[in-house]
């Protein structure tokens, strides 16, 4: 289990001080997938080097299955980083060593005899599909492969914690998938703890149990993905979740109703109702649907008739419908 | 078409022993120049502010030294040194002593080209490497020096060719090889052909250090790997 407890880091410069991370608590449970989100400079990426201390944090703790590790030794810290694997945006290989060699290198810091570093390296390049590869330089792979390879060495050391640092950001739409996907089986198989930071909703809703949004060095929202998916309470949770919150769609001139479709809804066709019911017609303008462990929840944004006697009987056949919906302003 | 002076020095070996003590300098000079230089530029390296362990005096003090060194001109740190050449090889003319001021002239140089070779290596790659709980030694033997190593070489060229131009002038205070032999046979007696000749074999000297460097540096890299 991961503890962060009023976790606290300021960069200081010769005229000011600049937060990066103020008063951020949140725990992460062994087993789980938990992604962390936020827009660029909200502190991500400083969030997840102080997990590893990799950063130091200037308040607070960073408690790894009880044990406080701003508190303890080099060395012990040395060790402690062992059982973290991470991952990187940019991948960050060795340029000058084979597939098979990077994927061995934590196990030659680790003092692992060069027979079963090697077995093992091949055994987890096995896992990640690249094989046949292991005599390959970086250079000679695709971005994928390349993550795929950082992440075979990440799990080399057998860590029970595996830190993503915008992992697949570098990568187009396909490929992460296919990363994710990887990530997912390996929390999955080797009951690996992971922590996603992205700025991206979409490698959320597709491997992450938790997530919590972080805004301007603090973390504004958290809780289970499908809840915190459903109804942000947060600006910046709805900013990430409802994309067209701000000021995309002014062209148009009626009132916007923001629809959430639960699956308890059974895939009714309930717009098609609503037009029928109130013999008015409306505007989409945004329409999305998610699959959140297994389920499927929908977003959508209309645009309400101008005449003003249609559009509030839609409003009020929408408060008698049980759907959720809410007014955009 | 030759004076007489090129055909007999030639002829008693003269010129050959020259390309020899030319080379056999160089070499043995940069050897121990990077014997010195580069744990100085790995010390630079990595107790810079950006460095794996930043010790802001021992960075500053280091780099005061080397400053120092490298901004004396070669011709007057030469006549400077010649008594800590006595000291050190107990004799201030002759070879021994010719290296141990391209010694001091090139570790230095030496240490700051080792330093910018390990800048060139990607911050990320070290982050992730101590990501893995590598200790900082271990970097600088399995991540900066191996990652660095192309760089590395195609530096250790350019010291070389350095190197070489500083031993011939450590002719004009008593020492041998191509340079001397341009001096005193060509300049001083007036025999353009010699110095000429001597010009001639510099650069197929240099060419070779050049190119040999050149092809080992992209062999080593796998950065480009194809």
């Amino acid at each position: 289990m991961i503890e962060l407890r009023h976790l606290g880091k300021t960069y200081k410069t010769a005229d000011k001080e600049i937060v990066a991370l103020d008063d951020i608590n949140l725990t992460v449970e062994d087993g789980e997938i938990y992604g962390i989100i936020g827009l660029s400079g909200a502190g991500k990426s400083t969030l997840v080097r102080c997990i590893n201390l990799l950063e130091k944090p200037t308040a607070g703790q960073v408690i790894i299955d009880g044990e406080d590790i701003t508190k303890i030794s080099r060395r012990r810290l040395l060790d402690i980083r062992k059982s973290i694997g991470m991952i990187f945006q940019s991948f960050n290989l060795l340029g000058q060593r084979t597939v098979l060699r990077n994927v061995t290198f934590p196990l030659e810091i680790a003092g692992e005899k060069r027979t079963d570093a090697k077995e093992r390296a091949l055994e987890l390049l096995d896992v990640v599909g690249l094989k046949d590869r292991a005599k390959s330089y970086p250079s000679q792979l695709s971005g994928g492969q390349k993550q795929r390879v950082a992440i075979a060495r990440a799990l080399a050391t057998k860590p029970k914690y595996l830190l993503c640092d915008e992992a697949t950001s570098a990568l187009d739409p396909n490929t992460t998938k296919s990363i994710l996907e990887l990530l997912k089986k390996i929390n999955r198989i080797m009951g690996v703890t992971i922590i996603v930071i992205t700025h991206e909703m979409r490698v959320i809703d597709q491997i992450c149990d938790k997530v919590a949004v972080l805004d301007q060095s603090k973390i504004a929202e958290e809780g289970k993905v499908s809840e915190v998916f459903i109804n942000p309470h947060s600006d910046i949770a709805k900013e990430l979740i409802l994309p067209g919150k701000k000021n995309d769609f002014n062209i148009h001139g009626g009132r916007r109703v923001r629809l959430t479709f639960h699956p308890e809804y059974g895939g009714k066709p309930l717009i098609s109702e609503m037009i029928l019911k109130c013999q008015a017609p409306v505007n989409i303008l945004y329409a999305d649907t998610k699959e959140i462990d297994g389920a499927a929840y929908g977003q959508m944004l209309i645009e309400l008739p101008k005449e003003e006697r249609d559009a509030q009987k839609m409003i009020s056949w929408l408060q008698k419908s049980g759907i959720e919906w809410q007014e955009e302003v | 078409m030759f004076s007489d002076m090129l055909i007999k020095l030639w002829d008693n070996g003269i010129i050959q022993r020259g390309i020899w003590e030319t080379v056999y300098m160089t070499v043995i000079s940069s050897l121990i120049a990077y014997v010195i230089g580069l744990p100085i530029g790995v010390i630079l390296n990595i107790t810079d502010k950006d460095g794996i362990r930043p010790i802001f005096i021992v960075n500053r003090i280091l780099s005061l030294i080397v400053n120092f060194f490298r901004s004396i001109p070669f011709i007057i740190l030469m006549v400077a040194m010649l008594p800590v050449a006595k000291f050190i090889v107990g004799v201030s003319l002759g070879n021994q002593a010719m290296i141990v001021m391209l010694v001091i002239a090139a570790a230095p140089y030496v240490a700051r080209m080792v330093e910018s070779s390990l800048k060139e290596v990607d911050a990320g790659v070290i982050e992730a490497a101590q990501s893995m709980g590598t200790n900082n030694l271990q970097i600088v033997w399995k991540v900066l020096l191996p990652e660095a190593k192309p760089s590395l070489i195609v530096g250790a060229v350019i010291s070389m060719v350095t190197i070489l131009g500083y031993s011939a002038m450590a002719a004009t205070i008593g020492g041998t090889g191509l340079g001397q032999i341009a001096i005193s046979y060509g300049h001083q007696r007036f025999n353009p052909d010699v110095t000429w000749c001597c010009v001639f074999l510099t650069v197929i000297i240099v060419q070779i250090i050049q190119e040999l460097g050149t092809w080992i540096a992209h062999k080593t890299d796998k950065r480009y790997a194809s």
